[in-house]
């Protein structure tokens, strides 16, 4: 066999190279595992949770969580100052955090597609004016715009959403705005070669799977993204209001009594952690799976 | 013997693969003399490389080097730690690679560069280096040397950037000097001064010279003597005269053919070309790697491993159990 | 800001003085003219000017940040160095454990559990106030931390880069020790893209601040701005989005600059 040839070992077909690849990524595996295992939690809180997030009972406030000695199997992690199940609150939570990270990741997903594409394929003043309102959104300083309309308007889980979705699209509309100025080259490539089935070829099996990849890589990051966002904003009284669980204004409601409950922060706190490093890993393994060189 | 700038014995280069252990090079003897210029001569993939690398232990990490012995100006170096081999790095060899565009740092100009060698070899201050560089490049034909100092890489033409490389290599006017394809990468024009300037500062500074190329013309401008490697092993070597006079490994005839050679090629003579492709040197391979595409193949040719042989008393050997004389016959 | 007991007359005199019953177009570039002039007009709560106000705070911000960012390079850039040298060893995956999970790390909670473990059990560090320098140790890490991953990613990659290169093959044949190699060599290349990075990462930090100067109760411009925003302060909070903006602007600017001077190919041409 001449040295320069590659040496496979059989013909695999695409699908079991990425199989292999896949298994081969812990990281990915773990993220999607538990990202799956919140989104499930989330589908099904009416089932798991063992009493009402909102039930509140005054008489048995801040108890702690079963591994404490005072604990107790009624209520497994405790509860908060006003008597609520801090299991139930927290399985709830996982709703809003869910809800938030892919709404928002919608709203800007979509805004920031159209424009890039917009540009792209529009070229000219279009490209100018989206580029120029790119510049401008990546020198707002988001947190304090998001925190300054939210003040304005009004704190709730909408007004969150849309504020996110209004500020999380400059990513998106970057990449889309690449991949859209790649395919239109690719359109004068065709008119010079005038062999326009392999040019659609080389559209479909390059080009798209790209686009796709990218899309999704981008999607993981602006979900968590949002997803921190809101818990930062709601920490701060100016996100999701009370008496909604979300797990960064249960930090908040916690802070308070967090030295002699210190649970009321640490549960909240590692649920969030969990879920924005499983949606990194996820977005991690789908990159290195597609393209390990963009790694950075 | 204490003219001999390098003696190699044995040397076998393995590199671990992933499909298996790939050896790169088997079994190399080569030597060099003061004032010799060796031309190891080869096509892509067969080693030569590798061996330059290996003599200087620059090899990477993963690849297993093992020796017989590695003798630099009549010293073994061959069990040298690290710390020692970069000592003699740069003052006692040398060595000069084929991209001169990416070979310099582009972040430093040419003078701190070289000053920077001598300060490391010779405990030089900043302004005695400086000078000493300026004179070298003077000697290596650059003019302007004072601004040229000043310069940054990308300011040079790639030939000037050669003739820097070379100029920094010889700064501390080692014993030997590998170059490895110093002009692939360079105008006709400019190989043609290159080369011959590599001729001028041999003889001055009376160095060992290793030329590694693929190129034929090369070694017939500047080879004093030749070593032909194919697939990880010597397969031929002499002197200039002896090689390109009388080829004897039929690989080396093959390739005596692919080029017109000066002197030697009449006008409208088609050229010959070599079939096949060099074989793969990952796990055991016995018998002769040339077997595949030569035209003189016997049976017996890949039954075991094959020596190099010499006629007694000559200083040509090739690599083949057929006599040179019978082949030359059919030829 | 008269207050929730203010009856309707006192709501009408306080429109008129600050020129609330004006359109808000009216308003907005009225207040960008003085804005371009220097004047960011005066503070609904502190009845000081804005810019003087802003000025005031800023420093405490900026020492913040400075440290912050030096902070995430000293512990990022030899990191990234280490993983690099040696790819897939034990520090290699430590490195990117680390920084995987310095991203997922919510920045207000890692403060909370910062303050429960160094200043209460083990009563090291003091929880807030700015006095001592002791007091920006856990605002400087809890700041800095969320750089961290980025930059020691980008050195880590650009290490790796530079270390394939010729030119560091050309310095290993020229016998330079290896740590000259390493630091004056490769790292003088692959710290160009970092610098940028920092710079930019910088900037961020503004925005980064609101948090921690508020859960430190440091008095910078970020908690100036959390106050201002829950007091409804519109012209602090204007100013403050102004400044942070500008800020961006220039850091981004500076970034593309230290970028073309660090490389000589860019700077001299």
């Amino acid at each position: 066999m001449p040295i320069t040839d590659e040496v496979k070992l059989a013909d695999e077909s695409k699908l079991d190279s990425l199989t292999k690849k896949i298994r081969g990524h812990q990281g990915m595996i773990i993220g999607s595992v538990i990202v799956f295992a919140v989104i499930a939690i989330a589908l099904l809180a009416p089932l798991l949770a063992p009493h009402d997030p909102y039930e509140q009972d005054l008489m048995k406030r801040l108890l702690p969580p079963f591994w404490d000695s005072r604990g107790s199997w009624e209520h497994i992690f405790g509860t908060d100052h006003l008597g609520r199940d801090y299991l139930s609150r927290l399985i709830y939570g996982a709703r809003i955090s869910l809800l938030i990270g892919i709404g928002a990741a919608l709203i800007s997903g979509l805004i920031g597609t159209i424009m890039g594409v917009m540009a792209g394929y529009f070229g000219g003043r279009v490209d100018m004016v989206v580029t120029f309102l790119i510049t401008v959104r990546l020198s707002m300083p988001v947190v304090l715009v998001a925190l300054a309309v939210v003040a304005i308007v009004g704190g709730s889980l909408q007004v969150v959403i849309t504020v996110l979705g209004l500020l999380l699209w400059d990513r998106f509309a970057v990449v889309m705005r690449s991949s859209t100025l790649q395919i239109r080259s690719m359109d004068y490539v065709a008119a010079a070669q005038a062999v326009g089935c392999s040019v659609s070829r080389v559209l479909m099996t390059e080009v798209m799977p790209n686009v796709v990849n990218n899309l999704i890589v981008i999607t993981t990051i602006e979900i968590a993204h949002a997803i921190i966002l809101e818990a930062a904003l709601s920490f701060l009284g100016l996100g999701v209001q009370p008496p909604l669980p979300s797990w960064g204004l249960m930090v908040s409601e916690g802070k308070d009594m967090m030295l002699f409950e210190p649970w009321l922060i640490t549960i909240p706190g590692v649920a969030l952690f969990l879920l924005v490093l499983a949606i990194n890993l996820m977005g991690d393994g789908v990159r290195d799976i597609t393209a390990p060189e963009n790694r950075n | 013997m204490s003219d001999r700038v390098l003696d190699v014995k044995n040397l076998s280069i393995d590199i671990p693969l992933a499909e298996g252990m790939l050896h790169a090079v088997d079994g190399i003897d080569i030597h060099v003399d003061k004032g010799e210029t060796l031309c190891i001569v080869g096509e892509s993939g067969c080693g030569k490389s590798l061996t330059s690398l290996a003599v200087m232990d620059l090899l990477p990490k993963k690849a297993i080097r093992r020796l017989e012995r590695l003798d630099l100006a009549g010293a073994s170096i061959l069990d040298y730690s690290e710390q020692q081999m970069s000592d003699i790095r740069g003052s006692k060899m040398g060595m000069i690679f084929q991209e001169p565009m990416t070979s310099l740092n582009p972040a430093f100009t040419i003078g701190n560069q070289m000053v920077e060698t001598l300060q490391r070899h010779r405990n030089m201050n900043r302004v005695a280096a400086r000078d000493l560089a300026k004179r070298m490049l003077e000697k290596v034909g650059i003019t302007a040397a004072d601004q040229r100092l000043n310069q940054y890489p990308h300011q040079l033409s790639g030939g000037l950037r050669q003739r820097v490389m070379i100029a920094m290599t010889l700064l501390c006017e080692p014993e030997l000097i590998i170059a490895d394809e110093p002009t692939t990468a360079l105008d006709v024009t400019i190989q043609a001064q290159i080369l011959l300037l590599l001729q001028e500062l041999q003889s001055e500074f009376d160095m060992g010279l290793i030329l590694i190329t693929h190129d034929l013309g090369v070694v017939a401008r500047i080879a004093t003597r030749v070593a032909v490697m194919y697939a990880g092993q010597i397969v031929e070597q002499g002197t200039v005269k002896q090689i390109f006079d009388n080829p004897m490994h039929p690989y080396t005839r093959g390739l005596m053919r692919c080029i017109p050679v000066p002197g030697k090629t009449k006008p409208g003579e088609p050229l010959g070309s070599i079939p096949g492709m060099v074989p793969s040197l990952v796990g055991k391979f016995t018998g002769c790697r040339f077997a595949e595409r030569c035209d003189h193949v016997t049976d017996a040719c890949r039954q075991s491993d094959i020596e190099l042989r010499a006629e007694s008393g000559e200083t040509q050997s090739y690599r083949c159990i057929i006599d040179a004389k019978e082949m030359a016959k059919v030829a | 800001m008269a207050g929730e007991t203010a009856s309707d007359a006192d709501i009408e005199a306080i429109r008129k003085l600050y020129g609330f019953d004006r359109p808000i177009l009216v308003q907005y570039l009225d207040w960008l003219q003085r804005a371009i002039a220097g004047d960011l007009g005066k503070s609904y709560y502190f009845r000081t000017d804005v810019s003087s106000l802003i000025g005031e705070r800023l420093p405490t911000t900026m020492m913040l940040g400075v440290s912050a960012i030096t902070f995430a390079i000293v512990f990022s850039v030899p990191l990234g160095v280490a993983a690099a040298i040696r790819p897939n060893s034990i520090i290699d995956r430590v490195a990117l454990f680390l920084s995987v999970m310095g991203q997922a790390l919510p920045s207000f909670w890692f403060a909370l559990m910062l303050i429960i473990l160094l200043s209460v059990n083990l009563r090291l560090l003091p929880t807030s106030g700015s006095d001592t320098w002791l007091h920006f140790v856990m605002p400087t890490v809890v700041l800095g931390y969320y750089a961290a991953p980025a930059i020691m990613r980008l050195t880590r990659t650009g290490m790796l880069e530079v270390l394939s290169t010729d030119y560091i093959r050309t310095a290993r044949a020229k016998g330079l020790r290896p740590s000259v190699v390493l630091f004056k060599h490769a790292l003088r290349n692959a710290i160009i893209p970092v610098v940028s990075l920092a710079a930019v990462q910088f900037g961020f930090m503004l925005g980064g601040s609101i948090v921690v100067e508020t859960i430190f109760a440091l008095h910078g411009a970020g908690f100036l701005a959390w106050e201002s925003i829950t007091r409804n302060d519109l012209p602090t909070v204007q100013g403050l989005i102004l400044v942070f903006s500008l800020f961006y602007i220039v850091l981004t600017f500076l970034a593309d600059l230290l970028n073309a001077w660090l490389d000589p190919r860019i700077r001299i041409s």
